[in-house]
Formats: structure tokens, sequence, C-alpha cells
């Protein structure tokens, strides 16, 4: 949900639909509330609730159809523009959101984008976001939300893989189980990092090395001297490969760099992003390891 | 003095066209791997910049200013012309031509009577905005306009070239490709070479690419399917991100400076893709950044087998790559000492 011209529907559509930042530009407005049903690791079925933010739309989510939207919610993100101009307005309506949820479905979980940020300057960047995030924080608060979760996105960056991985694995309920899995794993192949995504989105569920959004992550980043936006790069990168594979008519399925790098499907909806200590290595060795992975685990 | 010395050695392009005709964004896009959509914040050039890039030759691409009168006699062009092995003629499809025709007779008037070998390339530019139907109507009319003018000042044996372009899909590469490989002598070797290196080993479509600029210097002789190109393109990215994204860490970049000391020939870049057809994407770094990218389909004999023979046939390939470049590397040096 969010003002009109916010950026929802593009999102959903880079997302979920395979387009480039760049397709998005043809999408028109979204006319009330347009559904879709999204398979998502195979036994989750996600339903993506895509409102209109039109004023007149809008007043009728709030009154008319108010049971119907604001029932059995378990999710709720909310789109801000960065670039709006009627920032009162835009948080008034989150309040009004937040009133209905808070009488129909009082258990769902808040996450705020604030969208667009790539149109403003590099170094102003964490300062807005963080007194629109204070400012949130509290209005959320008043209603009862305490934990409200928010991220900076953009389109044309991978922060918005960043920001989708992290909403729809609070979805996720055997996580702990891929977790132990996943580490498992490592240990086995004695590999320096493996990362789970998701294979039809390629959003993160999760990897080998700590939690996704724990406050542990960004040491271990620095202990080991990664990229922490690896995610979501190898996110945008696979997705970009894997469109271009479509040009061939066909998907794809293993892809071996340098023999160091494995990325190969491990499930018929997760593919497994593998990166070894040593390159030395016989390919059999690792092709065999991860049969058996596909067996055990997962 | 000896800066001059080695750009007149190089294989030299030089882009030309009225203002506005998208020259520098041409450059970014294809050279510095700029998005398309940030070249519209360029600025307008002022001075002839030049961009170098060394593959199996090298070469150079120099780009002047729209604005700039090519014959007042303080600019040496002709020593310009002299040097340059392609001209090459951007022309706005979406702006009004009849000037940048005119404009372009003058030029190859000139161009042509300093050095009578320059390949002579027209692109037609900015093709993305417009129809279907109206592209072909643009070309053919651009191409008789063309023709005429230079009839008209009795030059009608001059051979140009025509490129429909933009930068907003792959139609550029493609153009730049087919312009860089005329000015490679050893083209057909090379050409030869990857059509012995297809026959064997089971190879749909092998390109040679530079992998700073994705433009393919060579190709084997069966018929460029673009797509087939764009996937190959994209490939080469995809496999420069990833790496990029994991060779920073300290200690595999100490494992890898203990590999090379071990093997008397490092390996390089290295990418396999499989995909659900049966196609597999090959990715081999070559010599001076240079790669092959292959398409290879199996039909249903065993992948290994078949991967195995063709690191053997790329590696007898690379060879003769090594070979053909020392050769042209001595050649040169013997032209400079005469």
């Amino acid at each position: 949900m969010g003002r009109s011209g916010s950026g929802k529907s593009s999102m959903r559509s880079i997302i979920f639909s395979n387009y480039s930042a760049f397709d998005t530009r043809r999408l028109g407005a979204t006319i009330d509330v347009e559904h879709s049903h999204l398979r998502f690791l195979g036994n989750m079925t996600l339903n993506l609730w895509d409102c209109g933010g039109q004023d007149v739309f809008m007043e009728n989510y709030f009154t008319k159809q108010k049971d119907h939207i604001f029932q059995m919610v378990q999710v709720l993100i909310h789109v801000f523009d960065v670039e709006s101009q009627e920032v009162i307005k835009d948080i008034e309506i989150f309040m009004r959101s937040l009133k209905q949820l808070k009488k129909y479905s009082p258990d769902a979980k808040i996450f705020v984008l604030l969208h667009k940020m790539d149109l403003v300057q590099t170094d102003k960047r964490d300062e807005l976001f963080q007194i629109m995030m204070n400012k949130l924080q509290q209005t959320s608060s008043e209603y009862g939300f305490n934990d409200l979760v928010g991220f900076p996105t953009s389109i044309w960056d991978e922060s918005l893989y960043k920001a989708w991985s992290q909403i729809v694995c609070s979805l996720i309920p055997n996580m702990k189980d891929h977790q132990t899995n996943l580490i498992k794993f490592k240990s086995i192949l004695n590999a320096y990092e493996i990362i789970l995504f998701e294979k039809s989105t390629f959003l993160v569920i999760c990897s080998s090395n700590g939690n996704m959004g724990s406050q542990s992550k960004s040491l271990l980043n620095n202990e080991l001297n990664l990229d922490p936006k690896r995610f979501e790069k190898i996110s945008n990168i696979m997705k970009t490969f894997k469109q271009s594979c479509t040009k061939l008519k066909s998907g794809f399925t293993t892809l071996i760099l340098n023999d160091s790098i494995y990325v190969t499907e491990i499930s018929s909806n997760m593919v497994c992003f593998i990166v070894l200590n040593d390159t030395d290595q016989p390919k059999e060795i690792i092709m065999e390891n991860i049969q058996k992975a596909k067996k055990e685990f997962f | 003095m000896s800066t001059e010395e080695d750009s007149a050695s190089k294989a030299m392009i030089l882009l030309m066209g009225l203002r506005r005709c998208g020259k520098s964004s041409i450059c970014k896009v294809v050279f510095h791997n700029m998005q398309p959509l940030d070249t519209l914040y360029l600025e307008s050039t002022s001075s002839p910049s030049m961009e170098h890039f060394s593959t199996l030759i090298d070469l150079a691409v120099m780009e002047l200013p729209g604005q700039l009168n090519y014959f007042e006699p303080s600019y040496d062009s002709e020593r310009l012309f002299k040097s340059v092995g392609a001209l090459v003629y951007v022309i706005d499809s979406q702006d009004e031509y009849m000037n940048a025709i005119t404009n372009l007779a003058v030029i190859i008037e000139y161009a042509y009577r300093v050095n009578p070998s320059i390949n002579i390339e027209v692109l037609i530019h900015k093709v993305d905005g417009l129809s279907e139907d109206y592209k072909v109507d643009v070309q053919r009319d651009i191409m008789q306009r063309t023709g005429e003018e230079l009839l008209e000042l009795g030059l009608d044996g001059v051979q140009v070239s025509f490129y429909l372009t933009s930068i907003f899909d792959h139609s550029i590469y493609e153009a730049f490709s087919r312009i860089v490989q005329k000015l490679i002598p050893e083209i057909t070797y090379l050409e030869n070479m990857l059509d012995n290196l297809i026959q064997h080993s089971k190879i749909e479509k092998a390109f040679l690419f530079d992998i700073n600029s994705k433009i393919y210097v060579s190709t084997d002789s069966n018929p460029v399917d673009i797509q087939t190109y764009e996937v190959c393109a994209e490939f080469v990215d995809v496999t420069l991100d990833l790496f990029d994204l994991y060779k920073t860490p300290n200690e595999n970049n100490d494992q890898a400076v203990t590999r090379k000391a071990n093997r008397e020939r490092p390996r390089e870049l290295k990418n396999i893709a499989e995909l659900e057809n049966g196609v597999t994407i090959y990715f081999r770094q070559m010599i001076r950044g240079l790669a092959l990218v292959a398409l290879i389909r199996t039909n249903g004999s065993d992948k290994d087998s078949c991967l195995t023979i063709m690191d053997y046939n790329v590696d007898i390939f690379e060879k003769g790559l090594e070979e053909i470049w020392a050769n042209s590397a001595n050649k040169q040096q013997a032209l400079s000492l005469e």
C-alpha cells in the first residue's frame, strides 16, 4: 500500500514478473486492487494485494471495503515516495491503515519502504532515512505496532532485493531448519560460503554465514572481508543472467566459475550458491556432494 | 613525440558527426560500461578525446567535437586523416539529417583525397525511437542521398557502409564489432581458427570478445544471430561481476598466488553454465583481455567428455592466438625499426 505513483507496481513487477527497471515505465496506474498469487518455496503461497493509490480508491479502502481489505493481513508493506510533496498526508494515510489493521488483524507485521532513494543525493540519504524512520516509528507505536522495520529502496540498484528478501524471509516458518542444514552442508563441503536463493525470484532465503538481518552479520562481514551487499548483488546478477537465458528459450541449471563458485538447483524451488575455499577439488566430488545434499536436506 | 608515434602505429577509429548526434554517448556506453540512461547528462565535448584499448590488435578511438571546423588552417586535419584506419560518421536519425549528409560528403571528399585506403562507416543512430517500417525508409533515404552527394563530387567509387544503431540495445556493439574487424589484418586467420575449433568440439557458435567493451573481435563463419550475441555478451558480464564479488578476500588471494607458483601456466578465468535445454555456455579467458565465449549443444552425448575435449581444443586455440600475436608484434617492431 502507498500513495499513487510511489512505485508499488514497479516493485512487484521487478521482483515477481522479471521486469527490468527500465520496463516499469510502461506500467500504468493500478485500478482498485490487483491480486496476485505466487507460489513461493513450493508449499507457500503468497497473496500479494497491490492496492492502487489514488485518493478515490484509498478512501474506498478505509470506508466501504475496510473489513475486506484489512482482514487476515499478515504483512503490510507501506511504500513512501521520498520525493513526495505531501509528506503529512502520506503519514496520515499510513496512520489510517494502521488503525484498521489494529482492529482487524493486530498480529500483522509492518514494513515501510522509503522508495525512489536514487533521487536523493548520496550523502543525504542516511539522514533523510533516519528522520523519516523516527517519525514513522512514533506513529506506528501509537497504534501498538512496536517493531516497525524500514528499508531505503530504489528499483535502480540492489536495495530492492534486500528489502524484499527480508520481508519474505519473515514469512518462512521453517527458517531454523534451513539454517542448521546449511551450516552442516557448509562444513561437509569445506566451503567459504553458501547462500540459498529462492528459484523464481532469486530472493535470499538464508546464508551459511550468520542469519539474515541479525546484528552479528555485519561483524562477520568485517571478519571475512566481504562485500556486505553481495547477496543483493548476486540476486541482481543471477536474475539478469536468467533473463538472458530466456532468449535461448531455456532456464538455467548449473553454473561453475573458475572451479570455485558453484551455482546449482538444489530443489525444485531453491538454488544454492556455493563458494569454495580451495579450487583444487575435482568437480565430480562436489557435484556428488550436492546431489547428496539435495536428498538429505531440502 | 613518442606518444604520437605510438598512436600512429595503432589502428585508429575516428568518430565524427554534427553536434548532439550522440558521439560521446556511444563512446561512454561501449568503452566505459555506462548505463545508456546516464548519457543524458553528458556535457558537450569540447576537445578531441582518445580511447585506447589493446587486445590482439591495438585500437584507438578518437572522438571529435561536433562543432569543430575541420578546415581551419590551424587544425592539422591532414595528418589526422592520414593516420586513421576508419572514419565513423554518426547521423541522428530522429533529427533533420540533410545538413549531416552534406557535411558527411564534404568530410569524405577531404578524407579520401588525403588517405584513399580509409574505411568509411556511417551509423544511422538513435533508431530506438523509430518504428520498423520507418527505420527501413530512413536507411534507404540516407543511403540514396549520400550516393547522390558523392556522385556530384565525382566520388562514386567510394565504399560507404551503413549501420542502424541505438545505444539502448546491442546494435551499437554489433556495428562496432564489424568496424573493428575490418581493421584487423589477421581476421581471416582468426576466423579460420574459430571455424576449426567449432567443427571439432560440437560448438554451435563461438565469439572472441574484448572483455572490457564486449565488442567481438572475431567469430566463426556461421551467420551471427543477434540473440546469441546478446546472451554471450551478457554472460561475460555475469562472469566478471560474480568473480569480482569474491576475488577480494585475503586468504583466497594468497591461495591464488601460491597456485600460480605451483603450476607452470595459471588457469585463467573460466565459467561454464548449463541450461535446461542441454545448451552449455562456455567462457574462457584468452590472452590480452580477450575471452572466448561459445555455445555448445551436446545433443545427448556425454557432457563431461565433451567439455574435456573442449578444454583441450581451447588450449590449442589459445596457443595459436599467442603465436599470431607474437608474429604481429614482431612485424610491428620491424616496421618501427625501418
